[in-house]
């Protein structure tokens, strides 16, 4: 039997190990997600910071290892509770993944149309009072190819609002972007999240950018969280993986 | 040696019910509800309105080539007057069903398995899944529904143009009786070979969605896996698959229903 887990934890990986081939990506992640705040997970490329989010999400299966979303275990769950977690959950891909054969209203308004008996007009207001509040509105007409790069971002940050989720992950969300458009992005979470205030989950190497928007940062490294600390606590650790990746992100601020 | 044979039957095996579970989930999710007529008939008009022109072109091409060798060869025996009889047999049976899903396989099929293929890549059926909105109801549902409505009506259509196509060749052109070449069909294509025709296109619409539509949905296991090459390799082997199945699958059927 498991502990319950403390009241505000939203989401908590125990020792989770997971092996693509012959390499062992994940060799015992404990990770706690706290409710209301936003964890931001750093790593280099091909550490697992992605896999780490699927996991969560649940479209992984480790290969040892519990993962506890509001107090449940998912892996033990079947398809349909997993479907009633995951309605909690609001996810922004790296590349967008919005489904190219719809417009952006379409996309946007998919989840509403499939997941709740609005009423069209019903749906027609909250797309557009989105789009608006994303700074976007008029574009509901066109396709995703039609797009840049921040638009798709955007448009899959409205998409994954869409259900009002408890817990929003965005899969590096400013990746590709230049530096005008992704301090865009992070303003644009930053307002969001200070009127609806969801637990959030960010991975992304665009640090040290990013600490701004965190309360947690999370560094992986060598298939292990190396430690989940307030961006303050991070910049002074003592663990040298963290050491070396805040001097390499930040330069060298031990020495004067 | 022995070890690389176990796993490899054992990945084999794993595959097959994997697609066969593939299978049921797709067969469950038409069943319940709710139902949504929309996406059906995009599909319909694109597996089966789009195909129509292909359809007919190859139809009538087959009755023709059927009415030219047909002729030679039943001429030798003197029984040109059973060339309607040959023609609409063959057609009925045999040529009308396979052909019909060969030629919509390379149509439709291919574009099943590489749309489904570029959605996995671009996580697109992944957003499905954190939407909760199950992509076997919302994505392969619609495309087995209209493949069962429409691989019957394209074969029907297939068999009359190949019918008038023979009628042509072997009426208008080589100077057959009319009355013997419409006479002989009528009374030797009996309502159990369109029903055997019916049956066949019904089986190879299941066969070619499912294969198609699966080897995109798992494009991920394949062990070249992501990219256009992933694409276009699944692409490739779906087609071949589907092909190999509808032949294969129509052997048995013709076996079991004779």
């Amino acid at each position: 039997m498991s502990a319950q887990p403390a009241k505000n934890i939203a989401i908590e990986l125990r020792e989770i190990r997971k092996t693509f081939g012959q390499q062992e990506v994940l060799q015992g992640i404990n990770l706690k997600v706290k409710e209301g705040k936003t964890t931001v997970i750093v790593g280099g490329s091909g550490q697992g910071k992605s896999v780490i989010i699927k996991h969560m999400l649940g479209l992984i299966r480790p290969d040892s290892g519990e993962i506890q979303v509001y107090g449940q275990n998912i892996l033990t769950m079947s398809n349909k509770e997993k479907s009633e977690v995951r309605m909690n959950f609001g996810v922004l891909f790296q590349g967008g993944a919005l489904f190219d054969s719809l417009t952006v209203y379409d996309n946007i308004a998919l989840p509403l149309r499939e997941r709740t008996k609005l009423k069209e007009e019903q749906i027609r207001y909250r797309v557009e009072s989105k789009l608006e509040m994303l700074d976007m509105p008029g574009v509901g007409s066109k396709y995703p190819a039609q797009l840049s790069g921040g638009m798709k971002k955007r448009v899959g940050l409205a998409r994954a609002l869409m259900l009002d989720p408890k817990v929003l992950f965005l899969d590096e969300p400013t990746t590709g972007l230049d530096v005008k458009r992704s301090k865009e992005i992070y303003r644009l979470f930053a307002s969001i999240q200070a009127k609806l205030s969801f637990t959030a989950v960010i991975v992304s190497h665009d640090a040290p950018k990013i600490f701004k928007l965190a309360d947690y940062i999370a560094l992986i490294a060598d298939g292990k969280i190396q430690g989940c600390l307030t961006p303050e606590a991070f910049q002074l650790s003592d663990n040298s993986y963290i050491k070396n990746f805040v001097q390499e992100t930040m330069g060298d601020i031990y020495r004067g | 040696m022995v070890t690389a044979l176990g796993a490899w039957t054992i990945k084999q095996l794993n595959d097959l019910g994997r697609v066969g579970r593939f299978l049921l989930r797709c067969l469950f999710q038409i069943i319940v509800p709710p139902y949504k007529l929309w996406p059906m008939v995009q599909q319909i008009h694109f597996i089966g309105a789009a195909s129509v022109f292909v359809i007919l072109f190859t139809g009538t091409f087959t009755g023709m080539v059927l009415g030219l060798q047909g002729y030679y060869s039943l001429r030798q025996f003197g029984s040109e007057g059973a060339l309607g009889a040959a023609v609409g047999l063959s057609l009925v049976r045999e040529l009308g069903p396979v052909l019909t899903a060969l030629m919509v396989t390379g149509r439709a099929g291919s574009a099943i398995c590489a749309e489904v293929g570029i959605m996995r890549n671009t996580e697109q059926i992944d957003a499905l899944t954190c939407m909760a909105i199950n992509p076997y109801k919302f994505l392969f549902a619609p495309k087995f529904l209209a493949a069962i409505i429409c691989f019957p009506l394209l074969t029907s259509l297939f068999d009359v143009t190949g019918i008038v196509g023979g009628y042509v060749i072997g009426v208008k052109l080589l100077g057959v009786n009319a009355g013997a070449y419409l006479e002989g069909m009528y009374k030797s294509v009996v309502w159990e070979d369109v029903y055997m025709g019916m049956i066949k296109s019904l089986c190879f619409a299941v066969i070619m969605v499912w294969i198609c539509a699966s080897k995109g949905y798992y494009l991920h296991l394949n062990k070249a896996g992501f990219g256009a090459e992933g694409v276009s390799r699944a692409t490739t082997q779906a087609v071949v698959l589907s092909s190999v199945s509808i032949l294969v699958c129509d052997y048995f059927i013709t076996a079991i229903l004779l």
